[in-house]
């Protein structure tokens, strides 16, 4: 029999076209996603190269991260950003790669509209110049972000140099609490492992919890691997993972689907198969989590107080700091304080479910007068959804406004931007200084957290929200 | 792209001994806009160097005279957060050829070899000792062998070793990045793509 081996090393190894010796390998790519900020500049090396894109259908182009969110139909007024969005359709019309630029009923953010359209699947590799790119582990690909010199590697040769990352496999075991859901699972998993402790790794996760994840939980939790360092993080396929991805327009179909199926059933980590290092997690022990600091690392249970410096793995300095950005003291509780800004939405929580969500929440309440909602569906299918299920009838009956798709308050390079000092209950991935808007403060929380704060105004426990 | 081949760099140094510097810190995203590859460094650490209206901030490292140098000191957990390469560029681009740290990000440490910034991770005591040295005199320099893989802090003389790879190493001290290499391999990557089931 062959040594056991972990779903990591299946994929990788699958992938490697050479090892070079005391480097890293040689990895073919099977799917490049692009976007107009990271991609520029690779497009202008290919050119002052001269060379070409070698294989332009394994690349897709969508307009996300600087995009408005309102609007849509006029012309986009920054024009920086109109001019890297010029530059994306130009390069990718002169380079025949499939293009969903502002206004096409495909577009959104890259990481959603990738799995929705079934250009994900299991077993294969995929990269895009932008770190969240871990989403797509969760249907059992190796997935990762990388810099703008690689997608220009990608682009002219469909492989990148990565020396193999250690491997780590992290357990969740047991049921979820009411009210918990998969942000919760991977901001605890962050607040217990420190922003820096996946470096160097590549996580599976394993266990009851993500097993009874739906597919966007899981995509969720993968999302957020980066936030711990690591590269990644994936999810072996399982029923749920064929169900989401068949009939998908770009799935395998026919023969082409029964062949991959039984291609991707070999997909899971054998028995005994050895990993780097591994930690395991009681379900029981996760509430609904919120973060108060600088890096996502700095999160807590909902119910729990701001920590004192001892208490966490930052350097007391840095912790300092970081509290003193965010205006908050050691001990405060953190339930009850004022909120300004509610954002739902990015690679993180802008699904379909993330909207039934926050919907399950505010259905029946009204908008705290003192709290502006930005809520931003991650793609126009999602947009779609969120009309044809009832959903928006909910949010305009509580006073909310739907947005138009982008990544928008996540990376704040449009005009959605929170204002210096005000306090974000927000559903993306990073909470670092001025990440939504110089001076912002963001507290990281799952959409039904942000649901919660934006019907009360003030950071509330949603369990007390819930209808029994 | 081309950048200046490495082998031993010896210059003073800009302190920063802060944990986790992230990539929004290092270069902000709405300093992403552009397409091409140039003036980033005027925006490096723009929110912690700059006021609002565009004064310099008189207590950060950056604008304090005393400090310069071609190699950037930082705390653990440097250039954490997002992929963009623009974070490497900006240190690029202001005049950094080496940042040294006791902890890199794993984006930020790739991106840095593959535009020819050196990182150089040293264990959590040298970091310490570097950090002293300057504060003892802030024109102590350092000098970073990439040939040999050391690190010398050259007013004590104490010296640590670094990790890199063969292959980084030999990029790095002639200059050449993966992409003359890679498009060496096409051969072997039509067959490898032309197997591939999807
Ligand atoms: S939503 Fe945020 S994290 Fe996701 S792709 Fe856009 S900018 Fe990146």
């Amino acid at each position: 029999m062959s040594n056991p081996t972990t779903l990591f090393d299946k994929v990788w190894d699958a992938h490697v076209v050479r090892k070079i010796e005391d480097g890293p390998d040689v990895l073919f790519i099977d799917r490049h996603f692009i976007h107009e900020v990271t991609s520029p500049v690779a497009f202008l090396g290919l050119e002052s190269r001269g060379i070409g894109v070698l294989y332009p259908e394994r690349t897709f182009a969508t307009a996300d991260h600087n995009t408005p969110t309102i609007n849509q139909h006029l012309p986009v007024a920054d024009p920086l950003s109109a001019n890297q969005l010029a530059a994306l359709e130009k390069n990718s019309a002169k380079y025949n790669i499939s293009h969903w630029g502002l206004g096409h009923q495909k577009n959104g953010i890259v990481h959603v509209v990738g799995p929705e359209n079934g250009i994900t699947l299991p077993g294969m590799t995929i990269v895009c110049g932008d770190s969240h790119t871990s989403t797509h582990g969760a249907f059992g690909a190796i997935a990762f972000g990388i810099g703008t010199s690689e997608v220009e590697m990608v682009l002219a040769s469909q492989c990148i140099m990565q020396p193999k990352p250690k491997k780590m496999r992290i357990s969740v075991n047991g049921t979820l609490q009411k009210g918990v859901v998969a942000k919760d699972v991977v901001l605890y998993i962050i607040s217990q492992i420190s922003a820096s402790g996946a470096t160097g790794y590549f996580i599976e996760f394993a266990g009851d919890v993500f097993r009874n994840l739906t597919m966007e939980g899981r995509m969720t939790v993968c999302n957020m691997s980066i936030e711990m360092g690591a590269r990644g993080g994936m999810v072996a396929p399982d029923e749920k993972t064929l169900a989401y991805i068949q009939g998908r327009e770009q799935a395998p179909k026919g023969e082409a689907w029964d062949k991959a199926v039984s291609y991707w059933e070999t997909l899971k980590t054998d028995d005994g198969a050895s990993f780097d290092l591994e930690y395991v997690y009681d379900a029981a022990n996760i509430e609904p989590q919120i973060t108060y600091g600088t890096n996502p690392g700095l999160g807590t249970g909902i119910t729990n107080h701001i920590p004192t410096a001892s208490q966490v793995l930052d350097g007391a300095a840095s912790y300092a700091k970081s509290l003193n950005y965010m205006g908050f003291a050691e001990n405060d509780s953190i339930i009850g304080k004022p909120i300004d800004y509610v954002f739902l939405g990015s690679c993180t929580n802008g699904r379909i479910e993330d909207f039934r969500a926050f919907a399950s929440i505010v259905k029946g309440r009204k908008k705290a007068d003192n709290v502006t909602a930005w809520l931003v569906p991650g793609s126009h299918i999602v947009e779609a959804q969120i009309k044809e299920e009832g959903i928006l009838d909910i949010l305009t009956d509580a006073g909310f406004q739907l947005r138009q798709p982008g990544c928008s308050a996540c990376l704040a390079m449009n005009d959605d931007k929170i204002p210096a000092g005000k306090y974000a209950v927000s559903t993306s991935n990073r909470n670092f200084e001025g990440r939504q808007g110089p001076g912002a403060r963001t507290l990281l929380a799952s959409p039904l957290v942000a649901a919660a704060a934006a019907v009360t105004g003030v950071v509330t426990d949603p369990r007390e929200l819930i209808a029994e | 792209m081309a950048y200046d081949k490495f082998t031993i760099l010896k210059s003073s140094a800009v302190p920063m001994p802060i944990e986790n510097v992230d990539t929004d810190q290092i270069i902000p995203a709405r300093f992403l806009k552009a397409t091409e590859r140039k003036g980033f460094g005027d925006n490096l650490f723009r929110d912690w160097r700059y006021n609002a209206d565009g004064t310099p901030k008189e207590d950060f490292i950056l604008n304090n005279p005393i400090y310069s140098g071609k190699i950037l000191v930082g705390g653990k957990n440097f250039g954490s957060g997002s992929s963009r390469e623009h974070a490497a560029w900006a240190i690029y681009d202001y005049g950094f050829r080496c940042v040294v740290s006791s902890f890199f990000a794993d984006i930020f440490k790739n991106n840095s070899l593959n535009i020819g910034i050196l990182p150089v991770q040293v264990s959590p005591e040298f970091l310490d000792k570097i950090f002293l040295a300057i504060e003892a005199d802030p024109k102590a320099e350092l000098e970073v062998n990439l040939p040999e893989q050391t690190i010398t802090i050259v007013p004590t003389g104490e010296q640590e070793s670094f990790a890199i790879n063969g292959y980084k190493k030999h990029n790095m001290t002639n200059g050449f990045d993966d992409i003359d290499y890679l498009r060496s391999l096409k051969e072997d990557i039509a067959v490898f793509e032309a197997a591939r089931p999807y």
